[in-house]
């Protein structure tokens, strides 16, 4: 019997992609449907002295023109997670209108929506709004924004904190400990703000039937029913059960079609005041404005080691911009999504981090591709490749030193960390050792020598992450602040003729949840993949989920299906016992059929199915159907870890780098399928060695974002990337039946200091040490002159 | 992403796209490739009432030899360009120029008038033309002329066509000892520096483009070169206003201006 899992099947949901085939939401074609186009504003910051839409309303073919001073006004989007300052005082937490009505805090925030028959005279209209504004100073960097006398992005707190907060132990213990130290290794940087650049750009569609009193969103989410709490219990106040979320394919996300955006909630208002449905489709101008940034974090740290090269202590403090308001998950990404990252794969018995937490005349950020673990991760191995330059040491040896020592959690115990997390099982030193092997390590190092005599630079730098995936156990993110619990939903669906429907609140927006789901439920179901279909982004159908996001779909969605899976099963056996005469406890499941022990009596699981749903001859007292579904809350997160190794060549002349080569060994636990695992680590390595080359979003002294489009904001394309050379160690998760610990954030969490410390590594005898990211040729030409 | 309302013609021959261009004066704005134009329509930022479409007249788009020139029509892609065999024997940098300029999408539909009528100053062509004493050949209503390169770029999206004129084809020397070097803009892949370099004899010519507002030939480069050799690249920005922006400030692009002008002297 063939079986799937572990094996690298190729994605069934791609055909549609590649024929064009594909359901996007600006794909969809409702009768009756309107366009809208958004007035924005060019200030950073500015007072609204007058919006005038006479014009624009009497355009022929314009619908509506609504501003903030109708009644959505009243409206706004909420935050889905609570940060409270260290010192007890609650969160600040302003209201993020759906338009602005007295005050512009972002370039790009909007100020008017015209609803016009189509797109071009919605855009056409939308240039006839004549809004009056007085410009106002704007602060776009989180640590200026903290400076007395700083431009003040909401008026009611003068020092434009939202929090100001901490983690780890002592402060006082961790500063003795950091004086006593044999050497202190010192940074201070910025890890600087980046765009996500989801290929489809967000684009919704709200429609409003008068007749069952019902509105339905086809919303590019990667999370359908938080979409429909947030909206309904907190942004409109309409009930839940009157509002159906459809998303059917999204292309693309990297974190950025998590939150709930101020347009879903306006469209959705519009669409019932003007009784026709409404689309807009971001354009790339406007994705670069307004959807939610990553990173933008000023980092201060200082980590202690004794004359061994043991870490014995490290203190860091981070002003991280939140934006203008806070996005849905916004507080917990620079907090404890990062700082409980913060004890890395190294025993460090010491940590503190302290992050004041601002508001910012920018757009706002939210987790982006890792949310915080890539800026931990950043810091830790920047650190410990500038601390062995410093102490003469190899960076691989120094790393070998302070390893936390293998362990399965199984026979063995987590980890428990200084920074609130039980890490589940782990083998840093093997990944390490096998990424080095990859390599070629020592030969390099020899290569490099003689080049360098050629005047050649070549660097090497490698990178030993860890992060905590499959968010989470509900009870352990509530008491971090989360308004909502992080649990997973898996419906089975067994039809009568033993085909199956599994219904997952996980939500693909690329990932190809439709294949990988379907190996492992036609594995452990024993059917073929073509009789299992994977069904999910429509609220109306799947009864509820969390979605898709820290690499959470297949530990946490996963798990909730097998949880249903165990449930099927276990039925099934009850009827199949019935019908071969037999006890439950003598027959075995395997290969889709139920068989006696030891005989060749056997029913097939499509048998099984037909007699649940036609129960003439049936099991006393049992319900029929073969129908489960399922909640998981898994009881710790998912530690993935790994190590990324860069290979860089410097031109002395221009300073431009070169990625020569780029080695990945990771470890996720158990691999459904290799060739989705190597797609998901070559995308996140694509991401992290943009961001520590490339990409970079600028906003000027005033707050306009110089960087708005692809002219002036750098992606990575094919021909900046090596092949990247990929293997992975296997440290099952012990606390998820799949054993499986996520895979869609490593990439991007690993690769991003193994580029840097190469880069660095490269010009190390030029008495370089670190180079601020993006490291462009002019960055790096500059340290090289210096 | 979406333009202003504007009126599409369809020119079947320069005549009558001189015609409509004098007809609609300021509000009328050649259309062939459209790869600078339409991306600044969809901005918003350029809003022409009236596009003419030259791509489809007929004899712009040949690439021929008239004794010693190469004569490129003006609606050849820099995709034509590239794939030419008569510009890769007899005016090889200007192949290697076309084969710097965008992507595979971008060569094959942006044309080698359209850049320079567009005179964007990070665009490739400018250096190559510079440098060989390329002869721009423009029709307008008063008749054909021809314009040298040197008097071709005037600034920043400025060249010395009139209100009524387009540019009919390119007329190069034959030149089969230059280059193109080029430092590309990592987000835009548009020149931060670009330089063409022919040598005749012991003497060069040097085209400089990206580095200044206006493209322009680096004379001082020129004079000492015979003295000095490819040190001579050190006066690669003499007298120039060097411009600054996010990728590169005046000093690194002045660095990288001398770094590319000696690349293309040792070239």
């Amino acid at each position: 019997m063939e079986t799937f899992i572990g094996k690298s099947i190729k994605r069934r949901e791609d055909d549609r992609f590649l024929k064009g085939a594909g359901r996007y939401t600006d794909d969809i074609k409702l009768k009756g449907m309107t366009h809208s186009a958004f007035v924005r504003s060019p200030y950073a910051h500015a007072n609204i002295i007058s919006i005038d839409v006479s014009e624009a309303q009497n355009m022929e073919g314009v619908v509506a023109v609504f501003t903030g001073n109708d009644a959505c006004g009243a409206f706004g989007v909420p935050c889905g997670w609570q940060v409270d300052f260290k010192n007890g005082e609650t969160m600040r937490e302003p209201l993020h209108p759906l338009l602005a009505k007295d005050v512009i805090r972002h370039v790009g925030e909007a100020v008017a929506i015209v609803i016009a028959e189509t797109q071009e005279l919605a855009r056409d209209a939308a240039e006839l709004v004549k809004v009056k504004y007085k410009g106002l100073p704007a602060v776009t960097d989180p640590k200026k924004a903290m400076e007395a006398g700083a431009p003040k992005v909401h008026d009611q707190w003068p020092d434009n904190a939202a929090f100001d907060w901490c983690i780890g132990n002592d402060r006082a213990a961790v500063e003795a400990a950091l004086a006593n130290a044999h050497h202190v290794t010192e940074m201070e940087y910025k890890n600087h703000r980046v765009a996500p650049n989801a290929i489809e750009p967000r684009s919704y569609i709200a429609s409003y039937d008068v007749n069952v009193d019902k509105y339905t969103l086809y919303t590019s989410t990667q999370n359908p029913h938080l979409i429909r709490l947030l909206l309904c219990a907190f942004a409109l106040g309409i009930p839940e059960h009157k509002v159906r979320i459809v998303s059917y394919d999204v292309g693309g996300g990297f974190g950025s079609k998590i939150y709930h955006y101020t347009e879903e909630a306006l469209l959705t208002w519009a669409s019932k005041e003007i009784g026709r449905p409404i689309k807009w489709t971001s354009d790339r101008s406007e994705a670069f404005l307004t959807d939610a940034h990553g990173r933008d974090h000023v980092v201060h740290s200082k980590m202690g080691f004794d004359k061994e090269g043991k870490i014995v202590a490290h203190l860091t403090d981070e002003y991280c911009a939140l934006g203008a308001y806070l996005s849905t998950f916004a507080p917990a990404v620079p907090t404890y999504l990062h700082g409980t990252l913060f004890q890395g794969v190294y025993t460090t018995p010491l940590i503190h981090l302290n992050v004041v937490a601002p508001f910012t005349h920018t757009v706002a950020v939210d987790a982006y591709r890792g949310a915080g673990r890539p800026e931990a991760t950043y810091l830790l191995e920047r650190m410990l490749s500038k601390a062995a330059k410093e102490m003469n040491m190899d960076p691989a040896e120094l790393r070998f030193k302070n390893f936390i020592p293998p362990f399965d959690g199984v026979t063995q115990p987590g980890f428990q960390t200084q920074v609130a997390l039980q890490y589940d099982s782990g083998n840093y030193e093997g990944v390490l050792k096998r990424g080095l092997e990859m390599l070629g390590y020592e030969d390099f190092r020899k290569e490099q020598a003689e080049a360098r005599k050629n005047g050649k630079l070549l660097g090497v730098g490698i990178s030993t992450y860890i992060e905590g995936c499959g968010i989470a156990p509900s009870a352990v993110v509530g008491a971090l602040g989360a308004r909502a619990g992080l649990y997973e939903v898996g419906h089975v669906r067994v039809q009568p003729t033993g085909k199956v429907s599994v219904f997952t609140g996980a939500h693909s927006h690329g990932q190809g949840h439709e294949t990988v789901f379907a190996q492992f439920v036609a594995d452990k179901l024993g059917i073929a993949m073509d009789d299992v279909d994977i069904v999910h982004g429509d609220t109306d159908q799947v009864a509820f989920g969390m979605g898709t996001y820290g690499s959470r779909s297949l530990s946490v969605g996963g798990s909730a299906i097998i949880k249903s899976i165990d449930k099927i099963l276990e039925k099934g056996a009850k009827i199949a016992a019935h019908k071969l005469e037999a006890a439950e406890e003598d027959l075995v499941y395997a290969e889709g059929k139920w068989t006696v022990k030891g005989t060749d009596k056997s029913i097939s699981f499509g048998d099984v199915s037909l007699t649940a749903y036609v129960p003439h001859d049936y099991p006393e007292g049992l319900e029929p159907g073969l129908d489960f579904s399922s909640f998981y809350d898994p009881s710790n997160f998912t530690y993935p870890f790994g190590t990324h190794i860069a290979v860089v060549e410097v031109c002395a002349d221009t300073g431009k780098v070169t990625l020569q080569r780029f080695v990945a060994c990771d470890d996720v636990g158990n691999v459904m399928n290799p060739m989705i695992v190597d797609g998901q680590i070559h995308g996140g390595v694509v991401q992290g060695v943009g961001q520590a080359l490339l990409e970079e979003v600028v906003y000027d002294d005033e707050g306009q974002m110089i960087t708005g489009s692809y002219m002036d904001y750098a992606m990575p394309r094919a021909d900046d990337i090596p092949m990247i050379e990929t293997d992975r160690t296997v440290t099952p998760c012990p606390h998820n039946p799949l054993g499986v610990k996520g895979a869609g954030e490593a990439g991007a969490i690993g690769s991003t200091p193994a580029v840097v410390n190469a880069v660095v590594d490269a010009l190390a005898h030029l008495g370089v040490t670190d180079i601020q990211m993006p490291v462009t040729p002019q960055r790096v030409w500059k340290a090289m002159q210096n | 992403m979406i333009p202003a309302k504007f009126d599409y013609i369809k020119a079947s021959s320069v005549q009558e796209a001189i015609g409509l261009l004098d007809e609609h004066g300021f509000d009328a704005k050649i259309v062939s490739g459209g790869h600078s134009l339409i991306p600044a329509m969809k901005l918003r930022l350029s809003r022409p009432e009236v596009l003419i479409d030259i791509s489809g007249i007929s004899g712009m788009n040949t690439i021929t030899e008239e004794g010693n020139e190469i004569v490129i029509g003006a609606s050849c892609t820099h995709a034509d360009i590239v794939k030419s065999d008569l510009v890769n024997a007899k005016l090889n940098m200007l192949a290697q120029t076309a084969k710097c300029i965008g992507d595979i999408q971008v060569r094959n539909r942006g044309t080698i008038g359209g850049s320079l009528a567009h005179a964007d100053p990070s665009a490739d062509y400018p250096a190559t033309v510079l440098a060989c004493d390329a002869t721009i050949v423009v029709e307008g209503k008063e008749g054909s002329r021809s314009i040298a390169a040197t008097d071709f770029f005037l600034g920043i999206f400025t060249t010395a066509l009139a209100e009524d004129e387009l540019i009919t084809a390119i007329r190069f020397p034959k030149v089969t000892t230059g280059n193109y070097q080029k430092f590309f803009q990592s987000a835009s892949r548009f020149a931060v520096v670009g330089v063409a370099v022919v040598k005749e004899g012991d003497a060069v010519k040097v085209g400089v483009t990206g580095v200044s507002d206006t493209p322009y030939r680096a004379t001082a480069v020129e004079n000492a070169y015979a003295a000095e050799g490819s040190k001579a690249a050190e006066h690669a920005t003499d007298g120039v206003e060097v411009m600054s922006d996010h990728f590169a400030d005046e000093e690194y692009r002045t660095h990288l201006a001398k770094v590319f002008v000696k690349k293309a002297l040792e070239a």
